[in-house]
């Protein structure tokens, strides 16, 4: 059966696709309310799956369950971030904001290489190895609660931005900078905040992604340009650009890692990114700058 | 120039031509990735800094340059004096591509940036999986006996590359001074600054761009070809890694964006930074997998949060080498995302 053979490779990609969506959707918001890059967004991932990693070592804790904590630390970290260093960059050229979050970048990854080694680590659970039947799919079980859980959080996101007051704030910042410190919006309260949401939800992305793969500090800067074109092919500033970002190259990378080398999966995902940049360079939901 | 500035160009042109009668094996192969650095660093702040293009792919050019210049000298006995050209229009091929299809489609700032990165990590897969070239087992060129210098082939000792490499550094800034003060230079700098304005007073910004992409990789792939002959092997997990077009564009960043020393200076305060910490590291005993990078991480926030304009502005006008403010350049205004 052919055809259900790839039916479930494009599932499996689906799901997985969903996750990395997720923490696309952190840079996303970012850059679309900061107007700053985070290159350091694969190394916050990663530090999201250690902190899972250590939760579910220390007290057992499912990486569904120790998602919050993890967070609210990432929260705490974004917010600090932007407070401290990042909101003094924020109007200065490109490649200034690009070597400062380079730096961060280079300091956490290797922190982290200190403090947990090179070696991969990864967390068994009881389902780790069910799986789940859906008509004529077969599906991992850890991979359909971690696409589950990424369309919650990126639900639960889009709700905070639609309907809460501070969301609504947090959206004028993005459409008009100006505009909103003109009505007394305290703009640099909402940066904070915004790069702390956006960090806690690529964290929520990292515990998530314990679920499908191991934990190595090598990872992150593989997933920093994996958020990148995801959010480019979506469309910068984008929300559910980036999902859709996210889903897509998630089955290209299963499709072409079956049906050619695994070694070739990335190859593909560039590709996508490459055409995407020359036919439609706002992404696939972006408007027109 | 001032009368000073030449005097001190000259002193420091000297003590580098006289640096292998004292320096070591050891000083010396430091000195000729200090040089390699300042060299590939210059050649990219001709698409930076000149331009205003930030490309964060430069390892393409570098990689492409190495690859052609090697695989024509393994596979056909042609030698790097030939092979440099090949070497050069392969780079400029790849990079007219990519810069053919970003300004005609529109793709600027962040995008463009992410573009050569993309381009950069395409050649970097599809460079593991050519056979022909090594493939991910990697690419070498047999290493000769000292004994004899062939500058023909590029062969011999390290006293020989250091002479190469400083040759390569002193042509660069000249060209870089020549094109800086040139029309096409005129017109990068308007460009980079004022686009709409360019356009409007004639500035044909497709052109302008495209030369200037041209020059770069030109200029890197020449960088590449040397690497290949002075190490003698190639991988591609290495040479077309983004981690070596991050090392490529930090010498000018540090040393400071758009002016013409800046690259050397960065280079010079770089390597030996790292030489330091490796150092450092062995005597103390500390040695933990990332401590070396985990400073450069810091060094790196601490340049661009203190000193953003790079060191060289800073230190040209403590020597009092700025007669006028035009002489060290300004970094490039914020262009490009709206």
């Amino acid at each position: 059966m052919p055809f259900d053979f790839y039916l479930n490779i494009v599932a499996s990609g689906l799901l997985t696709g969903l996750v990395y969506g997720l923490a696309a959707l952190g840079l996303s918001v970012i850059f679309g309310v900061v107007r700053v890059v985070n290159f350091a967004h694969g190394e916050m991932m990663v530090a999201g799956m250690y902190g899972s990693v250590l939760l579910a070592g220390w007290a057992g804790l499912d990486p569904l369950l120790s998602a919050p904590l993890v967070a609210a630390a990432l929260f705490a970290f974004g917010w600090l971030l932007q407070r401290g260093v990042v909101n003094r960059f924020v109007e200065r050229p490109e490649h200034m904001q690009f070597i400062l979050l380079l730096g961060i970048a280079t300091i956490i990854l290797n922190a982290m290489l200190m403090l947990f080694g090179p070696d991969s680590r990864n967390i068994m659970l009881p389902y780790s190895f069910d799986t789940v039947e859906i008509g004529p799919l077969l599906l991992d079980a850890v991979k359909v609660r971690a696409g589950i859980a990424a369309v919650l959080v990126a639900a639960a996101l889009f709700a905070y931005f639609r309907f809460t007051r501070t969301g609504k704030a947090i959206r004028a910042c993005a459409d008009n900078p100006l505009g909103a410190r003109v009505v007394g919006l305290n703009i640099d309260g909402l940066y904070a905040l915004t790069f702390g949401l956006g960090a806690a939800v690529v964290g929520v992305a990292g515990a998530l992604m314990t679920l499908l793969v191991d934990s190595r500090p090598q990872l992150a800067p593989e997933y920093t340009l994996l958020s990148f074109v995801i959010v480019i092919v979506g469309g910068l500033g984008s929300l559910p650009g980036a999902l859709l970002g996210g889903v897509l190259i998630g089955v290209t990378e299963a499709l072409a890692g079956f049906l050619l080398m695994p070694s070739m999966k990335s190859l593909f995902t560039y590709l996508v990114l490459i055409l995407v940049l020359l036919l439609r360079p706002q992404g696939l939901l972006g408007k027109r700058a | 120039m001032t009368g000073r500035g030449i005097l001190l160009l000259a002193l420091a042109g000297a003590l580098l031509l006289a640096a292998p009668l004292v320096a070591d094996r050891y000083v010396l192969s430091v000195l000729t990735t200090v040089l390699w650095f300042a060299y590939v660093g210059q050649a990219w702040n001709v698409m930076m800094g000149f331009s205003g293009l930030l490309s964060l792919g430069h390892a393409l050019y570098v990689g492409l340059g190495a690859y052609v210049a090697a695989a024509l000298f393994v596979h056909f006995g042609i030698g790097p004096w030939l092979g440099l050209w090949a070497a050069m229009l392969a780079a400029v091929a790849a990079g007219s591509f990519i810069g053919f299809l970003s300004f005609r489609f529109g793709v600027r700032g962040v995008h463009f940036a992410l573009l050569t990165i993309a381009f950069a990590e395409v050649a970097r897969i599809g460079f593991d999986h050519i056979g022909w070239l090594g493939g991910s087992a990697g690419f070498f060129i047999p290493v000769a006996e000292e004994a004899g210098n062939d500058l023909a082939n590029l062969r011999g000792s390290p006293v020989l590359f250091y002479y190469v490499a400083l040759a390569l550094v002193a042509g660069a800034l000249a060209l870089a001074r020549a094109l800086l003060h040139s029309r096409l230079g005129y017109q990068w700098l308007a460009v980079r600054e004022e686009p709409d304005a360019a356009e409007a007073s004639g500035v044909d910004l497709f052109r302008a761009r495209m030369s200037a992409v041209v020059v770069s990789s030109a200029l890197t792939a020449l960088g590449g070809v040397f690497q290949a002959f002075y190490f003698n092997n190639l991988f591609p997990e290495q040479v077309f890694s983004m981690g070596r077009s991050i090392e490529i564009i930090l010498p000018a960043i540090v040393g400071g964006i758009g002016t013409l020393f800046g690259p050397i200076l960065g280079a010079f305060i770089l390597t030996p930074l790292g030489e330091l910490l490796t150092y450092l590291i062995e005597v103390t005993g500390y040695d933990l997998p990332g401590l070396k990078q985990l400073f450069y991480g810091v060094a790196l926030v601490a340049i661009v949060v203190f000193r953003p304009e790079g060191v060289w502005p800073w230190l040209a006008r403590r020597l009092g080498l700025a007669r006028r403010p035009g002489e060290t350049a300004v970094p490039p205004n914020r262009e490009g995302t709206r």
